[in-house]
């Protein structure tokens, strides 16, 4: 491995870190509205959500890059706003990342929040617990192992995104590139040997990760 | 200040029953107002409801002064707020929480010193001390059941909603935490409405009685009342036609205990009881014999002068209400009666057997 390597391998678990920081409130927020409320609108919201996971990602990355450009409803706002830009940055990696895992975590944490018996919440709610402490202290714990799955399975496809990526981020070496575009760009310049190296610690990686998350998904005897 | 329920709502399931209660009222702060019915009867919706974990779509509910439900002005206090003691079915107590942690969860807003000796004190009453660090998974079924009660007392609650609180014990167990939870529930001296489907539960629990069938209430009152004297066929089959009768024990002796039940004397078969104590007598209506004249001598040891007040048709039967220097009710087949040719005021003895005299302990 030489040092440009290593760089690549720190970079793409920063984002991926950092995309599932971002995903995780968002998704367990969306996760319980989905499995404890009854709303208008609710199916389109869930169909929205798990679009990526079935949608070519690179088309998703289309999307994003309308969405994130300096044109872009976001993009313009951001732009404006905070001086931001976002298209071939850092930022649309983590973007590109979140949206793209953010399904996997919602329907694992779902499931979870699903498996928690009401009863528990509600006799909270009698010994005068707000929700948000119910959440917190009751919901959640009783999902961990469902919701951490998740998380794991999110951030594992977050470290093997391709598609999104290289339609928001562009590929530039240093500042956008993940393991995976490595790779990619390895084999166009007929680089094998480097496009194999980068592809082990890739495969290593997502192993690890859903092999974790696999572990958390069985039923644990108490 | 009353700290009664007067309530009277609907509530309805998409595609399941109707839920109607009429003027459903507890009767003073240091009574138990048992709900009693079949499963399916609504009972256990109708506690919800007071709790505030379900909803209804017309009617109010009201606790003493405080308004807790009403629908046509889209009113409905959150469970919070209602300073309840709810005991679910099997408990729901918190599984990857310690029995301290259930315990305290609704205590806050409390100094950490307050919070220990309410802990400490709740837990020594309840005899659960030494067991604040165990989960629920490692207790038994009478102390998951103290620890549901412990963690809906510490807080001091103004109204108790019991929901078969008996029903997830085996038997043993049950028959020893019946008396437990009654006396319990005599010292707390906090209006509580109890849900359950077994008689012997209602009778040994409830001050009064509320009878449910198929979402609605057929008859309220106090217990004995209501299973003595149940307003219509309905409500017989359900609490099943018989005299409860409250007595006290004079002595016991040789397997037999001697009651003063009213102005009359009762012997029964029954495991000793303290003389003094307060129960129960039940009698069911079709194990009275009926006889005119007084014999000679007869093997049943209750033999009681009783004059007819009363005969009632239902179906093939005649029901036939008696004083025998308490309220007794006996029936008869219709072909009885006239070949008695029973008219009220008329004087009968009526002969019960030791055994079938049932006590109930309050």
């Amino acid at each position: 491995m030489n040092s440009e390597e290593w760089q690549l391998i720190g970079f793409t678990v920063r984002m991926a870190a950092l995309s599932t920081l971002v995903v995780l409130p968002v998704g367990l927020g969306l996760a319980w509205c989905l499995a404890r409320r009854r709303w208008r609108g609710k199916a389109l919201v869930e169909t929205f959500v798990t679009l990526p996971l079935v949608l070519p990602p690179v088309v998703t990355g289309l999307v994003l890059l309308k969405l994130f450009g300096r044109n872009g409803p976001f993009g313009r706002w951001l732009h404006g706003l905070f001086g931001l830009d976002i298209i071939f940055t850092w930022r649309a990696v983590v973007i590109a990342l979140a949206v793209m895992s953010l399904p996997l975590l919602v329907r694992a944490a779902r499931t979870a929040f699903e498996e928690v018996d009401q009863a528990f919440e509600q006799i909270a709610r009698t010994l005068g617990a707000g929700e948000w402490r119910i959440f917190f202290t009751i919901t959640l714990p009783l999902a961990r192992r469902g919701v951490l799955g998740g998380t794991l399975l999110a951030f594992a496809r977050a470290l093997g995104e391709f598609g999104a990526t290289i339609m928001v981020a562009g590929n530039i070496l240093g500042r956008t590139r993940t393991l995976s575009l490595a790779v990619y760009q390895y084999v166009q310049n007929d680089e094998d040997a480097h496009a194999w190296a980068l592809a082990g610690v890739s495969a290593g990686l997502a192993f690890l990760a859903v092999l974790a998350s696999e572990y958390l998904a069985q039923p644990r005897k108490r | 200040m009353s700290r009664d329920i007067q309530a009277a709502f609907v509530k309805s399931f998409p595609d399941g029953p109707q839920i109607r209660v009429e003027n459903l009222r507890t009767a003073g702060p240091a009574s138990t107002t048992v709900l009693f019915g079949a499963s399916g009867s609504g009972k256990t919706t109708v506690l919800r409801c007071l709790a505030g974990l379900e909803r209804p779509e017309e009617g109010e509910i009201r606790f003493g002064e405080e308004l807790w439900f009403e629908a046509h002005r889209n009113f409905c206090m959150s469970p919070q707020l209602r300073g309840l003691g709810f005991v679910p079915q099997e408990y729901a107590l918190f599984p990857h929480l310690s029995v301290g942690q259930n315990i305290g969860y609704g205590l806050r807003k409390v100094t950490r010193q307050e919070r220990a000796t309410r802990l400490t004190e709740t837990l020594r009453w309840l005899g659960l001390e030494g067991l604040e660090r165990r989960r629920p998974g490692e207790l038994s079924g009478g102390q998951r059941q103290r620890v549901a009660l412990a963690r809906a007392l510490i807080r001091r609650p103004q109204l108790l909603l019991l929901d078969e609180p008996l029903s997830a014990l085996d038997g043993p167990t049950r028959l020893r935490l019946r008396g437990d939870l009654r006396l319990l529930l005599k010292q707390l001296g906090i209006p509580t409405v109890l849900v359950t489907h077994d008689r012997t539960e209602a009778l040994a629990l409830g001050d009064q009685l509320v009878v449910m069938d198929g979402g609605r209430i057929l008859q309220q009152g106090q217990v004995h009342e209501v299973f003595s004297r149940p307003v219509n066929l309905a409500t017989a089959g359900i609490v099943a036609m018989e005299t409860v009768q409250p007595a006290q024990v004079v002595e016991s002796t040789e397997g037999l205990v001697t009651l003063i039940a009213g102005q009359a004397r009762l012997i029964s078969l029954s495991p000793p009881l303290a003389a003094g104590s307060e129960v129960y007598a039940c009698i069911r209506a079709e194990d009275v014999i009926l006889l005119k004249g007084m014999p000679d001598r007869s093997s049943p040891r209750n033999c009681l002068s009783v004059v007819v007040v009363d005969l009632t048709a239902e179906g093939p039967i005649m029901r036939i209400d008696l004083d025998a220097g308490f309220p007794l009710t006996a029936v008869l087949t219709k072909q009885a009666c006239e070949e008695l040719a029973l008219q009220p005021g008329e004087k009968l003895t009526a002969l019960i057997k030791a055994p079938q005299i049932h006590l109930i302990q309050r």
